[in-house]
This record gives structure tokens, C-alpha cells and sequence, in this order.
């Protein structure tokens, strides 16, 4: 097994090492797939980045013209600041519950599965394919006022009658953790999978003990892993809005991805400040990727 | 490797420690395995769920269990009863199918390109690629949206044909990430001795690059047709009055959802996890 690993990494690092020139073919290779990505994600960001600036035509809600108003952001964030807190706070508990469950599962699917190995990692991804809208539904079910969760914890009298769960941001936290916890096992098995066993075997005659062991040796190795899957779980749970709409109540659990929602679709003359919501958003996460892997990073990031 | 380690610890064990710290080493060994299982559960309890209100004599809404008449197997016999929810299913395997054959291509190329060759201008291409997955699906969805509606001279009317649009766009990044990861586990020196033996590169490809590479294009191909087939947001922008599985779930919720979409959600469930199992029963003939 390990003699394998260590084959593939010596592979790859071959493959990288005798890439070869090949003056335009590879420009031919990229061009249809880079094009399409130019024309529709980087080109749709800059008209995005457009409409957050402009304004609207005062008799004619719908209607806007080019425009420098950098009073939307003002309101968007007089107005929302309170939302963007929430969608932070939310999605960076989500990621913390997120690794604490996905890193032991794993871990345990890495090490200690053997030939259940596969066994497990379908059924990491099976639930995906029920829709994901139909799970969060189903969840809402179960943590209902006469779902079991409420029931049970009632009759053990460790929640008061009239508590309840849907229309919290517990519910709103656990929806999110839930959704997005195969996005942090994956990245993380597949990085602990590629380490080489050996090492934490020595890591394991040195110290002893297992916990010492874990710290210094598996959880470095497995860094990339972590790094890919927190990211890959804090960025959609950071602009979700399913969760707070199907599990949160009307106001007090609603994120910034409600917000741009209904600006968007509900609140006439509403685009310029979803826009610039969105907008924020994006270059708020921007900024907190590009901190975060500088500091646990790797060089490369695909 | 583990049984080993395994085996050298339960030949050490037993000699030191009380029985309270054996029962401790073993849950210690075990601990991982727990939470594994616990967590597992925890992810199929709503799929179970899902199944179980398949068979649910729902009144208005199949939200809360009728015990009159459920478990009833109407729903299965009838799973297109309920109106629009066949209609958007078929939409979600179209625009399924067409998004994922055009992103495995297109990601195929730009992972050949990206392994296989040294060129200026490589690290802006891996940050273009990396930004569509570093970005929220509310904000694509925002910035689609803005642009057909304002942009483009209006030549796009938001429908079927954003809709593919979109899922292409955001499936063609996973696409390279898992082919890449697969090519560079590949040994170029194959390809080189096809060259030396006088093949073209058209036939070298064809012939050498291309069946090595195809498990890392199927796994593409499958990550992305589940990406875009449960695709919610992104969707539910660019949409229009096109109505997707999971968009037809969410609008049906509000007014009243019927018990023929668990049948069909869990039916999805059933099929892909059988293909799956199927591939890996075939991968490990192949190999044996």
C-alpha cells in the first residue's frame, strides 16, 4: 500500500518535471473551456460589480441607468450588516462542527476501514444523491415541534415544554453542517489516503501516545485535506440560503444570501443593492481565502 | 499496515495497565470507528426520512404523517400523479446530461493542458479556474442573472438554455480538478513510448492517454451531472419560468409538496448508488 503511494507521488512528480513545450498546443487545449469560464463567469461578475453602481430611474421601478452610486453599498450595509455577521458566524460554525464529525469519519475510512473502504465512501456519497432540497425539507421534519429530536429531549426533560428548535439558529447551524459535510470528509480522506502509512507508524514508536502522535504527525500530513474542505464548506454555507429559508424563522435567522434573494426577486427597484451585497460577499470570502491558505497553504491551489 | 500496528499493540497492551486503561486503549483504538458510524448515520437519517414519506397518505402537503391509510404504495404506482414533477425531472436530466458532456470535455482539455505542458500565462489559468469554486453559488447566480437580463444585448431569455449555461460553467472546475488529480498519477514515460513506437500524438492520445485517463473522466463526468442535477441556487436565478427537480421541490413546499417527489428523489437515490456499486464491482474485476 505504501509502496504504492510512494510510486504515485514519485509519478506525479515526474509528471510535473517532464511537462513538455508545445508552443501553441496547449493554448489550443485551453481555449474553449478558459473562453467559456471568461465569457460566463468573469464577464457576469464585471456587469454584477456594474449594477451594484447603478441607480434607478426615479418613475420607473425596475428600471436603472449607468451610474457611479456608491451610496447602494452605504445602504446595503447600513441595512445588512447585521446579515453578513450571521452568514459568517453561521458558516464558520458549520465548518468547525463540520471538521470535528467529517475528520474522524475520515480518518476511520483512511486507516481503519480496510476492505469497508469503499463500502464507506459510497455511502459518504450517497446522500447527495437525494436532492438536497428534499433532505433539508426531511430535516425540518425531524426537528419539528412533534418531531422525534423535540419529543425525545421533552420527555428528558433536558428542553423546557415550550421549547422548540425549528425557527433557531440551531437548526439553521445544524441544516448547513449537515449539507456540506461530505465537501469536508472527501478533500480530507483523500489527502489522509495519500499519506504515507509508515510515517505515522514512526510517529506512533516515537511518542506513544496517540493523541501526541495524531497532533504532530496525521494532522499535518493531512493539512492540504483540512484546508480544501473547510474552504469547500465555509464558502457554500457562507452564501447559502435553502437552510435559513426551510429551517430558520422569518427574521431573526435569515442570512445574506436571503437578503440578495429577495432583493433580487421580491423587493421592486431592489437589484442595485443585491447587487452590491453580492458583490461584497464575494470579495469579503475572496480576501478570507487568499488569508487563510497564505497561512496554512499549500503553493498550488487546484 | 494497520493490522500490524493493530497486532503489535494487542501484543503490548495486556502486559501494562490496569483493566481501566485497556478499556480506555480500547475504545482509543475504536474511537475514530465510533464517530465514523455515528456520523454516517446522521448522514442517511434524512434519506430515510425521504423514504419513509414515499409511503405517506399525506393530506395537503406530505409534511406531517397521516396514520389513515399509510403506508400506501399509491405514490409508487403513480409517480408522476402529482402535476409538474415529471416534467421537472425530465428538464434536470436534460439539462443534466448536455452539462456534463460539454464540462467533461472542455475540462479534459484544460487538465491535458495544464499536466502535460509548460507555458506562460499557466498560473493566471490555475486562478481562473480556482475562482469559480472560491466563489459563493449566490453571487454566480447574481452575476448570471444581471447579465442576461442587462447584458449580452438581450440575446439570452433566461430558460432552458441559461440554465445549461450556468451548470457548464460551475461543473467545468470540478471537472479539472478530478482529472487533473488523475492524469498526474499517470506515468508520462507510457506516452513517450508510444511516441518512440511511431505513434502521432493524435494516436498516442487515442490510444494510450485516453483509456489510462478514462476512470478520472467517468469520475468526472459523474461529479458533475449530481452537481448540476441537485443544483438549487445558481438554478433558481437563471431559471426564468423553467422549473428543475430540486427548483420544483422548493416552489411545491410553500403551496403543498406531493409524496411523488420522494418517490422520485429516493428513486435517484436507489439508481445511483447502484451504478456506483456497479462500477466499483467492475473496476475490481478489471484489476483482479
Amino acid at each position: 500500500m505504501s509502496v504504492m503511494a510512494h510510486a504515485t507521488a514519485a509519478q506525479s512528480g515526474a509528471g510535473e518535471a517532464t511537462a513538455k513545450r508545445g508552443g501553441w498546443t496547449p493554448y489550443w487545449l485551453l481555449l474553449p473551456g478558459l473562453l467559456w469560464l471568461v465569457v460566463f463567469f468573469i464577464v457576469p461578475t464585471v456587469q454584477l460589480f456594474t449594477v451594484s453602481l447603478q441607480s434607478q430611474f426615479p418613475d420607473y421601478p425596475g428600471y436603472y441607468y449607468r451610474d457611479v452610486n456608491v451610496g447602494n453599498y452605504a445602504t446595503a450595509f447600513s441595512q445588512f450588516l447585521g446579515h453578513f455577521g450571521r452568514s459568517l458566524f453561521f458558516a464558520g460554525l458549520a465548518t468547525i462542527f463540520g471538521f470535528l464529525l467529517g475528520y474522524p469519519l475520515a480518518y476511520a475510512m483512511a486507516f481503519k476501514a480496510g476492505k469497508w473502504r469503499n463500502v464507506m465512501m459510497i455511502c459518504v456519497i450517497a446522500p447527495f444523491f437525494t436532492s438536497f432540497i428534499l433532505r433539508t425539507i426531511a430535516w425540518r421534519q425531524i426537528l419539528a415541534d412533534e418531531g422525534p429530536v423535540v419529543s425525545t429531549l421533552k420527555f428528558l426533560h433536558v428542553m423546557p415544554e415550550n421549547g422548540r428548535i425549528t425557527e433557531t439558529a440551531i437548526a439553521v447551524v445544524a441544516g448547513l453542517t449537515y449539507n456540506f459535510l461530505p465537501f469536508m470528509v472527501l478533500p480530507i480522506y483523500a489527502s489522509l489516503e495519500r499519506a504515507d502509512p509508515r510515517l505515522i507508524e514512526a510517529g506512533g514508536d516515537l511518542y506513544a501516545n496517540g493523541f501526541t502522535t495524531f497532533r504532530t504527525v496525521t494532522l499535518p500530513l493531512s493539512m492540504p485535506g483540512v484546508l480544501a474542505g473547510t474552504l469547500l464548506t465555509f464558502i457554500p454555507a457562507a452564501g447559502d440560503y435553502v437552510n435559513a429559508e426551510l429551517l430558520g424563522s422569518d427574521i431573526s435567522t435569515k442570512m445574506v444570501g436571503n437578503v440578495i434573494e429577495s432583493q433580487f426577486f421580491k423587493v421592486p427597484g431592489g437589484f442595485p443593492t443585491a447587487a452590491s451585497l453580492s458583490f461584497t460577499l464575494m470579495a469579503l470570502i475572496l480576501v478570507l481565502v487568499m488569508v487563510y491558505v497564505r497561512r496554512f497553504g499549500t503553493e498550488e491551489l487546484v | 499496515m494497520t493490522t500490524t500496528t493493530a497486532a503489535r499493540r494487542a501484543d503490548v497492551a495486556p502486559a501494562m495497565g490496569s483493566p481501566l486503561q485497556r478499556v480506555g486503549r480500547w475504545i482509543g483504538d475504536r474511537f475514530a470507528m465510533i464517530v465514523a458510524l455515528f456520523v454516517l448515520v446522521y448522514l442517511f437519517v434524512p434519506v430515510a426520512y425521504t423514504f419513509a414519506f414515499s409511503f405517506n397518505n399525506y393530506k395537503k402537503s406530505n409534511i406531517s404523517w397521516n396514520p389513515e391509510g399509510s403506508p400506501t404504495l399509491k405514490h409508487w404506482q403513480d409517480p408522476c400523479g402529482a402535476i409538474g414533477v415529471c416534467e421537472s425531472l425530465g428538464v434536470s436530466l436534460k439539462v443534466g446530461v448536455i452539462a456534463t458532456v460539454v464540462a467533461t470535455a472542455l475540462g479534459t482539455l484544460i487538465a491535458l493542458a495544464m499536466v502535460r505542458y509548460r507555458f506562460k500565462g499557466k498560473a493566471s489559468g490555475n486562478f481562473l479556474i480556482f475562482l469559480p469554486m472560491a466563489t459563493p453559488e449566490i453571487v454566480m447566480g447574481a452575476s448570471l442573472l444581471t447579465i442576461f437580463v442587462q447584458g449580452f444585448g438581450g440575446i439570452f431569455e433566461l430558460g432552458f438554455w441559461t440554465i445549461v449555461i450556468a451548470h457548464i460553467m460551475f461543473c467545468l472546475s470540478f471537472v479539472v480538478v478530478t482529472v487533473k488529480a488523475r492524469l498526474q498519477s499517470l506515468d508520462p514515460r507510457l506516452e513517450e513510448a508510444a511516441q518512440d513506437l511511431y505513434a502521432g500524438p493524435i494516436e498516442t492520445f487515442w490510444r494510450v492517454t485516453f483509456p489510462l485517463l478514462l476512470p478520472g473522466i467517468v469520475s468526472a463526468a459523474l461529479l458533475s451531472f449530481s452537481l448540476s442535477f441537485d443544483d438549487f441556487i445558481i438554478t433558481s436565478f437563471v431559471s426564468g419560468n423553467e422549473t428543475t427537480f430540486p427548483k420544483f421541490v422548493y416552489v411545491s413546499y410553500l403551496r403543498g409538496i406531493p409524496a411523488q417527489a420522494n418517490v422520485i428523489g429516493f428513486s435517484m437515490f436507489v439508481i445511483a448508488v447502484s451504478l456506483v456499486v456497479l462500477g466499483q464491482i467492475i473496476g475490481n474485476r478489471r484489476k483482479a
